[in-house]
């Protein structure tokens, strides 16, 4: 297998739809479409330029068909690789690979969902496991709440060392003008809200909100002449576990060590050259986990290592910058802010919640129950 | 024309109608598969041999679910001695009182109705 070669594409455009709870009748293709517009002003491309389409949502069965159709464009390479919420993550190495490969030159990566104005059962399609269905267990919550629990039980991890991942994503949510939750929130506000599958409060668990966004990715040779500088794809790897949690190997080791093994491989750096990180935080665990998972701690240390305010805006480590899927919008499937965020961070553009300093980034994406891990690790010019 | 061979979860579905936990076995990879299916997904081989379980095992985690309407009941994933885990609660203590290590027994539990019956357990006598 050669892989993908580092920095031959980077994401050169980045964009938000409407946010939190949009206008009433707004369609998930029209949030896609709103952020693809506002990703290409934001690189100086034009709709004319685009010739590769990536799109997922869990609100459209052939999603990327109704966002061309939607656009008026036809363009020869399509992409709906559809893995939850990492799908994006995916979406990023297969564009590169396209790239590389001539299939196209740039590529939209989109997202939409409305989710919070339709409702979740409306949003989401009930799928029936008759292995797990019958136990009702409140999924995705549930999962995460069995993981956490191992979690707690073979490492000692504590239900106070999991609000503080929730309390630090607040706080830097509340640096974040565009984030859904505007007041402070602390650990015993995490402990003593309403409880949903336990470990687990309502306060350890991801917003339920719309929104969307798109992302530009072109070659790097094309990237060079573009409005802004450029954020390098450096690395990309994904990894499969399970589909459902009563499949998972280890409920306390996640795919995210093998795709975040491959993506340091191919971008030639370690957890140590890494400025800043975005974690997918569909649950306060999911930080743990994926701390450890990509060697910033040892496995099994991630509950103290969050503590202490050390992954907060005034900690040693800057950990979902924009507030995370916990405090600054997590319309179903996140994976998209994460990249969208990294690639801010990169360029220097996020105010009072700036990162010093800022070269690399993770944009790590999970997908379903742990189920479906990627990394993507971006950087400035300055690393190639 | 053969009658086609009844699925994988029609198989298991008889078993617990008889009251027992079945489970796969695959001879190839010398290890229990679970859930049933056509293909073992450790050799990709279809030589697969149903096997009835003893019913014993050990809670591997647990929660407990709060309904926004309704009582707090008990999620857990079990590992039966054989070698396989399943979803399933553990019943005859409270939801909250299910814990990690603990030794459990299988019981067949038939909801009523159209519902297929399921597997349950509750807490070896020690």
């Amino acid at each position: 297998m050669q892989g993908l070669k580092r920095a031959s594409a980077a994401i050169v455009g980045v964009a938000e739809s409407d946010l939190g709870q949009v206008a009433d009748g707004l369609s998930v293709i029209d949030l896609m479409a709103q952020g693809t517009k506002r990703a290409l002003d934001d690189c100086g491309l034009a709709l004319r330029d685009v010739d590769g389409l990536f799109a997922a949502t869990a609100q459209s069965r052939l999603s990327v068909l109704a966002f061309a159709e939607y656009l008026g464009i036809d363009p020869p390479c399509l992409g709906s690789t559809i893995v939850g919420g990492s799908s994006f993550e995916y979406h990023v190495a297969h564009a590169m690979a396209a790239i590389e490969q001539g299939l196209c030159s740039v590529a939209v990566i989109a997202y939409g969902s409305t989710q919070r104005t339709v409702g979740r059962k409306q949003a989401s399609q009930r799928e029936i496991n008759p292995y797990e269905t019958p136990f009702k267990p409140f999924l995705p919550a549930s999962a995460y709440a069995l993981a956490a629990m191992r979690h707690m039980h073979q490492f000692g991890t504590t239900r106070e060392q999991l609000a503080a991942v929730a309390v630090a994503a607040r706080e830097w949510a509340l640096l974040n003008p565009a984030a859904w939750e505007k007041k402070p929130l602390s650990i015993e506000g995490v402990l003593s809200s309403r409880m949903v599958s336990y470990p687990f409060t309502v306060r350890d668990c991801c917003l339920v909100t719309d929104g969307g966004g798109a992302i530009v990715v072109t070659s790097a040779e094309r990237a060079r002449a573009l409005k802004k500088p450029p954020a390098y794809v450096l690395g990309c790897g994904q990894s499969v576990t399970h589909a459902s949690i009563s499949n998972m190997p280890d409920l306390t080791v996640t795919g995210a060590a093998a795709s975040g093994q491959a993506a340091y491989r191919m971008a030639k750096l370690g957890p140590a050259d890494v400025d800043v990180l975005e974690l997918y935080d569909a649950f306060t665990i999911n930080t743990v986990l994926f701390l450890e998972d990509l060697g910033f701690c040892k496995k099994g240390e991630g509950g103290a290592f969050v503590t202490e305010g050390r992954i907060a805006p005034k900690g040693s480590l800057a950990v979902n910058t924009n507030g995370g899927g916990l405090s600054y919008c997590h319309p179903g499937m996140y994976g998209l802010f994460l990249l969208i965020e990294a690639v801010r961070q990169l360029r220097g553009e996020c105010g009072a919640r700036q990162v010093r300093d800022c070269e690399v980034a993770i944009a790590h994406g999970n997908g379903g129950v742990l189920s479906s891990q990627a990394t993507v690790i971006l950087g400035t010019p300055a690393t190639l | 024309m053969p009658a086609p061979a009844p699925s994988p979860l029609t198989t298991y579905l008889a078993h617990l109608e008889r009251g027992q936990l079945a489970y796969q076995f695959s001879p190839q990879a010398g290890r229990a598969v679970f859930y049933p299916r056509l293909l073992c997904p450790f050799t990709g081989s279809d030589q697969l041999e149903w096997r009835v379980s003893k019913g014993l095992g050990t809670v591997y985690s647990t929660t407990v679910v709060h309904p926004q309407e309704g009582a707090p009941y008990n999620v857990a994933l079990i590992d039966c001695d054989e070698g396989f885990r399943l979803m399933s609660r553990v019943e005859g203590v409270a939801p909250q009182e299910v814990r990690i290590g603990m030794r459990v027994e299988f019981r067949a539990h038939t909801p009523g109705g159209e519902a297929p019956p399921m597997p349950v357990f509750v807490a070896v006598e020690a």
